[in-house]
């Protein structure tokens, strides 16, 4: 598998007047053709914006200060704004949140649809509309040729995040980056988009970067999974290692905050404190304030280290249960 | 089993366009279908006139002076009753007043049209481009806003001397400001949503995001503008000729029609400067209730 996306040391920071914000502070990974990255974190922890820096959409006062970004090989980091804007919605795309949000309320379905495949190809709109149609079908909406002619007021949330996905796959991209999908959602909907995506990238090898906050959908979607807080990925590695073994304190208290079956009527496990203010991080781990396994040498900025092929930023990971197998 | 065929999503959705549901909504108020009906008929009195009155109030050789200040009801020289009455010069009122809304109308219109175009290219430069473009672009609009409309438009009309051309030009004058103001606010808040940023993401030219996306979600605000503007331009029309410097004695307008009345209100003959005076009173009332219920319906907030 090659690798479609490589980014590595990635830093966008934000110049405020209250002094600069570290949105993204070193960040590595890489998605390869057809693999599906969760990319896992609070609010705030960075993920967002970590996808819109790929995308070169970081407005003022936020810029990327440092790091690369590889892009089928090719450096996307700061790339000047008319080749980023032939990327996007051609070879990378965007799935948003709020599906009631992110299509246009004046301007009907097909027209929205086509003029993100008549941006970047010279094609008739004849054919822009079938393409639009196919893509409507491909993602399970039923009668599309009504559905085009809709008004996005008079469709779903479910149908809408089915109509900015059958978007986002319209132009067979490299790349999608889902941020936040489901999260708007009902529960039974969100299976149904996960199943649709999950199948829609096995089918046609696109890679897709998955940014929740619920550990629960990357668990059953994701083949990687980055966790990430106060804008470094502390904890990576392939899905089933994660969720069984976690090795960062923060990864475990995530995985114990998750209620499930068998441990009905019991507390849950809740990670101590507050998300640090991302203007005065403390000096060494960020996580350190907050961590039951805090040690003197946590005053440190924790290293990236390996295991394998998965990486973590801790010094004393949580290898009790590796331990106790 | 009724909810099973509406939510059967094989049935044919009724595919209702946003200025369908405006519409719907609109007839909702009897005052304002009431209003747009009383407008639409002075606009097809206005556009009809040479068919339906029985004097060309221009045409020299069929206006007399024998007629000159005949009450309401008066039969005139060439044998029609002149229902309204005539003028110092002997114009028939109710045909005076049809040519003259002719041309009230237009200049209200013309100049709100050019006035509306203007105001929102500038408006939306504004918005998007930002920094000190922008904050030049709104100091001129603040400034021109800080004085009242017609005092530009009089200033405008001494410069630039008398003719329908010359009017049209100085309220556009006056009154693009308004326009430029209303885009850039409306356009500011778009501009942040969601949708916006969506369309960047699919990689969308900056010029057509800000036309065909951001513009057609403007429109509700510049709309309501438009049409108080519009009522505004024409009463302001006949404030300046009113005064004596916007239409010429020989193009009457409902304004110069008030003015030339306006000498014989304490001899009694009302009807010189009333009729016009309804008919204006009329015509701006009826397009300002339209434009207040169109923005109690375009207004989301507003709404029961």
């Amino acid at each position: 598998m090659s690798a479609v996306l490589e980014i590595s040391g990635l830093k966008t920071h934000f110049f405020t007047h209250a002094g600069v914000v570290k949105a993204v502070d070193g960040v590595d990974f890489t998605v390869s053709k057809g693999e599906i990255m969760g990319l896992v974190g609070e609010s705030g922890s960075g993920k967002s914006i970590t996808g819109f820096s790929i995308l070169g959409l970081i407005d003022p006062p936020g810029r990327i200060v440092e790091g690369s970004i590889k892009f089928n090989g090719e450096e996307i980091a700061n790339a000047p704004e008319n080749r980023l804007q032939s990327l996007r919605g051609n070879r990378i795309s965007m799935i948003f949140q709020d599906p009631m949000m992110t299509l246009n309320p004046v301007l009907r379905v097909d027209t929205q649809m086509m003029e993100a495949i008549l941006a970047h190809e010279a094609v008739s709109k004849q054919t822009a509309w079938e393409r639009a149609r196919d893509a409507l079908g491909l993602v399970g909406i039923p009668s599309p040729e009504e559905r085009l002619r809709a008004y996005p007021h008079q469709l779903s949330g479910g149908m809408r995040q089915r109509v900015a996905i059958a978007t986002a796959f319209l132009n067979k991209p490299d790349l999608i980056i889902a941020d936040e999908p489901t999260t708007a959602l009902d529960v039974t909907i969100q299976a149904q988009i996960i199943h649709e995506a999950q199948k829609l990238t096995k089918q046609t090898g696109t890679a897709m970067i998955w940014i929740t906050h619920d550990l629960a959908v990357v668990a059953g979607l994701a083949d990687r999974i980055s966790v990430m807080y106060a804008g470094r990925i502390v904890e990576q590695g392939g899905i089933d290692d994660v969720i069984d073994r976690p090795l960062h304190p923060y990864t475990v208290g995530l995985l114990g905050s998750v209620p499930t079956a068998n441990r009905r009527g019991k507390r849950l496990f809740q990670i101590e404190g507050m998300t640090p203010n991302m203007l005065a991080l403390p000096e060494g781990c960020a996580f350190g304030p907050r961590c039951h396994a805090r040690t003197a040498a946590c005053d440190q900025q924790p290293p990236n280290d390996h295991a394998g092929d998965r990486r973590f930023r801790c010094f004393n990971p949580h290898l009790a249960v590796e331990a106790g197998q | 089993m009724s909810d099973m065929t509406a939510n059967n999503p094989a049935t044919p959705a009724r595919v209702e366009t946003p200025f369908q549901r405006f519409r719907a909504e609109f007839f909702e108020s009897k005052i304002a279908t009431l209003a747009l009906a009383i407008f639409v008929i002075i606009v097809l009195l206005a556009v009809f006139a040479p068919w339906i009155t029985p004097q060309n109030p221009y045409d020299l050789a069929q206006v007399t002076v024998m007629d000159g200040r005949l009450p309401p009801g008066s039969e005139s020289i060439d044998g029609y009753t002149m229902w309204l009455g005539s003028d110092g010069s002997g114009r028939d009122l109710y045909s005076a007043i049809l040519y003259g809304l002719r041309i009230s109308l237009t200049v209200g219109l013309a100049s709100g049209v050019i006035a509306l175009l203007i105001g929102m290219v500038i408006g939306l430069v504004a918005a998007y481009a930002g920094g000190r473009i922008e904050a030049i672009i709104m100091r001129i609009v603040d400034l021109q806003l800080s004085f009242p409309a017609s005092l530009v438009a009089l200033m405008m009309v001494a410069a630039l001397g008398k003719g329908v051309d010359k009017i049209i030009l100085a309220l556009v004058i006056a009154q693009w400001a308004y326009y430029a103001r209303t885009v850039r606010a409306t356009a500011l808040v778009e501009r942040s949503k969601e949708y916006v940023e969506a369309a960047q993401c699919l990689g969308i030219s900056r010029a057509r995001i800000v036309f065909r996306h951001i513009l057609p979600n403007c429109m509700a605000p510049l709309i309501v503008v438009g049409t108080v503007q519009t009522a505004s331009a024409i009463s302001l029309e006949a404030t300046l000729s009113f005064l004596g410097v916007g239409l010429p004695q020989t193009e009457p307008s409902i304004g110069v029609l008030i003015a030339n009345g306006f000498e014989y209100m304490l001899s009694g003959r009302y009807w010189i400067s009333v009729f016009p005076g309804l008919a204006l009173l009329l015509t701006v009332v009826s397009i300002n209730l339209v434009g207040d219920h169109m923005r109690d319906v375009l207004n989301p907030r507003l709404k029961k």
